[in-house]
């Protein structure tokens, strides 16, 4: 082949080879660091395997920092990320804001109907499913086996506030650094408002009335803080007002909780026997009630939704719906057992008798079941959201009120005094937004 | 007696040293031991010093599931442009604050440093937006302006104190040997004040290095620097202190190794003014 024939060919593969590279879409994914997700970024490269033509980019934020970016971005328009991973809380306010793509019309294999129905009505808005589920959460009562059965007791099924209480009194063993009941204490809408809104709704209590009128110092309110005040104050552990997730979940791991009310994604950190010290000694319940009908636990769900501003929405519906899909969960099963396939989801997961034998199987679905978004209290509310209200006002006022909470756990104020400021701080953010 | 006192003094200043010193690493011993202990290891209550087993498994893991190289080369971009390209803005100002200062001088350099008063969250959105405009998200170039920005003021003031050192009747020399103001910057100036320059360098570098309000609010895939890297590690659901540990070694290795060989510069450059 002469030198020129060797050029022109060289250039002509050259040009197919770019024409190529151009045809690819690229798809950025914004998401949070947590196992689940991780796999799912491990696992992608049998996606692009299958779809040449899409090339996946990640960003991997922690999960405030990531809530704070996407927020600006879908906000300002700026399209920085093809599919964004959510929660609970945002679908409904930026689905309303058409900020989202539908994603009614996924494929008909995807099956909707497959989508336990509390996570998806709340990921819905006037019928238009805006994001996609990948794992769905509630919470429960974890609790020690062996302390229980060295008290005495035997912890019922479905629990209520009162049987919480003798069981942590019960269990209980400051001297040994074992504390009765382990609660989240740290101030912020997702941490100790999370559990407190749920708790509250147990008790009758909600955050506004009919009317949108705050009742933070009504006496609902007033007799959940005060149960959970006693509970932190006589079984829980020192320093309480800066315990989150994790520093629960390290207390717990190290046995030194009796008792743990928290997600239910936490059941596969404390009975895996790499992390935990009291991994073969855990049992689950549902979230404690107080008789009224409604049970203390919240509702979210990990989803990928597509901002409307993106330019490559059919890549980004088909990456998708790829990752919540039957296929993927069985994908997972595959290669690190059922134990870590993304749960809470999909009503034909907990009809597998493969993943029936998944210990806290039974209990996530029963407490996702217990949750009604759109029915959060004993009362009827003029919002949706189990340990929020869907309103983009919540979190700055949640926050505000975790903190006079938090304060109130660590001695420097009454549990009145906190509701008080609470309530009068609620009912001017309201205002001055015009509710 | 007097000796006996001296030396007894200069024990107990060097222990001292050796105290804050100490006190002022340990956060830093601290997360590089974590990062070889395993996730239940990083928690354990009391902590583990040294007594554990040591893995590198954190760092396998990380290396497995981040590209460094690429979150390292944009760090190297950022900070190395932001920080060349703020001397060259900041040289000729100080020059000119130092040797032909105007009645309104030092209100300028207050006015100058006052802006960084201001919390940089109260311009994100104006920025933001400027960013999409300007097709300047996610893009190294958009980084390296906003840092030069943000760490001018801190530039032209050490270069402006460095220079105030320098006598003018040595630039007044040159001028009349004939120098004209670029000659008179480049040959006369900036080698005199080598020593501070270097310092301003080296500490703009680490400046802009750590930054990590820009870095992680104007970058996505592309651009990211070590800071968003550091950021992908930190979870509030999951105990990963270890594989985070691990990435904050890595991210901030090549600066505590660039610390440790220009410590001699840095120092010196730092004590410029007072060593005269």
């Amino acid at each position: 082949m002469s030198l020129h024939k060797s050029l022109a060919a060289a250039t002509a593969m050259t040009l197919v080879m770019s024409g190529a590279v151009h045809a690819q879409t690229t798809v950025t994914i914004a998401t949070v660091n947590n196992g689940d997700m991780v796999r799912m970024q491990g696992l992608s490269d049998e996606f692009t395997a299958a779809h040449p033509d899409i090339q996946l980019e990640w960003v991997t934020l922690e999960e405030n920092v990531l809530r704070q970016r996407v927020t600006q971005d879908i906000a300002a328009k700026g399209g920085q990320f093809d599919v964004m991973t959510i929660g609970t809380y945002e679908v409904p306010i930026w689905g309303a804001q058409d900020w989202l793509v539908s994603l009614n019309d996924l494929p008909a294999e995807w099956d909707a109907d497959d989508i336990l129905p509390a996570i998806r009505n709340g990921l819905t808005v006037d019928g238009e499913l805006y994001a996609a589920p990948f794992y769905g959460e509630s919470s429960m009562v974890m609790y020690r086996k062996d302390l229980m059965e060295n008290a005495g007791l035997e912890m019922p099924e479905a629990p209520t506030w009162e049987n919480i209480k003798e069981a942590a009194a019960a269990m209980t063993d400051k001297e040994n650094e074992i504390y009765g009941v382990c609660l989240r204490g740290k101030a912020g809408w997702g941490e100790n408002m999370a559990f407190l809104t749920a708790m509250a709704n147990s008790f009758g209590a909600r955050w506004f009335d009919e009317e949108w009128k705050p009742e933070l110092n009504g006496e609902e309110w007033a007799t959940a803080v005060n149960f959970y005040m006693d509970l932190m104050n006589n079984y829980g552990p020192p320093g309480a007002s800066t315990n989150g997730f994790n520093e629960n979940l390290s207390l717990f791991q190290q046995g030194k909780c009796g008792m743990w009310i928290d997600a239910t994604v936490a059941a596969s950190f404390v009975t895996n026997p790499n992390d935990s010290t009291v991994a073969d000694k855990v049992g689950f319940a549902l979230a404690p009630d107080n008789g009224l009908g409604k049970r203390g636990n919240w509702l979210w769900a990990w989803s990928l939704a597509i901002p409307a501003g993106s330019d490559a929405t059919d890549a980004a519906k088909t990456f998708v719906a790829w990752a919540t899909s039957k296929e993927y969960t069985e994908l997972v099963a595959s290669k690190e057992g059922w134990a870590n396939v993304p749960p809470g989801t999909r009503t034909s997961l907990y009809e597998n008798p493969e993943y029936s034998k998944v210990p806290f199987a039974a209990m996530t679905l029963g407490s996702i079941n217990a949750a009604d978004p759109t029915a959060p209290s004993v009362k009827p509310v003029p919002y949706t959201g189990v340990q929020f209200v869907a309103i983009p006002e919540f979190a700055g006022i949640a926050t505000q009120v975790g903190q006079e909470i938090s304060a109130a756990l660590a001695g420097q104020q009454s549990v009145e005094e906190a509701l008080d400021k609470a309530q009068a701080l609620t009912a001017d953010e309201m205002e001055a937004a015009g509710y | 007696m007097a000796r006996a006192v001296t030396q007894q003094r200069k024990i107990i200043n060097t222990a001292a040293a050796w105290g804050v010193g100490l006190l002022i690493f340990f956060p830093i011993l601290w997360t590089i031991l974590t990062s070889f202990k395993t996730e239940a290891q990083a928690i354990s209550d009391p902590p583990v010093f040294l007594a554990f087993d040591w893995t590198l498994e954190n760092y396998s893991v990380v290396m497995e599931r981040s590209d460094y190289m690429r979150f390292l080369w944009n760090s190297v971009i950022i900070a190395g442009g932001s920080t060349l390209l703020g001397i060259i803005v900041a040289v000729p100002a100080a020059w000119s604050m130092a040797f032909v200062p105007s009645k309104r001088t030092k209100d300028i350099l207050l006015w100058m440093l006052s802006t960084k008063m201001l919390p940089a969250v109260g311009v994100l959105y104006p920025i933001y937006l400027l960013f999409i405009n300007l097709g300047l998200l996610d893009t190294r170039t958009g980084l390296v302006i906003v840092l030069m920005l943000m760490n001018l003021p801190i530039i032209v003031w050490m270069l402006y104190t460095y220079f105030k050192e320098i006598p003018g009747e040595i630039l007044e020399a040159a001028r009349m040997d004939g120098a004209a103001l670029k000659e008179e910057i480049l040959y006369v100036l900036t080698p005199m004040a080598v020593p501070g320059i270097a310092s301003t360098v080296l500490l703009n570098f680490i400046l802009a290095w750590n930054e990590a309000f820009w870095t992680l609010n104007l970058t996505a895939a592309k651009a990211a620097p070590l800071t968003a890297f550091i950021a992908s590690y930190s979870s509030p659901e999951g105990l990963f202190y270890a594989k985070l540990s691990a990435a904050s070694t890595m991210a901030i290795a090549p600066i505590l190794i660039l610390g440790w060989f220009s410590q001699k510069q840095l120092v010196s450059g730092l004590t410029f003014g007072a060593v005269k």
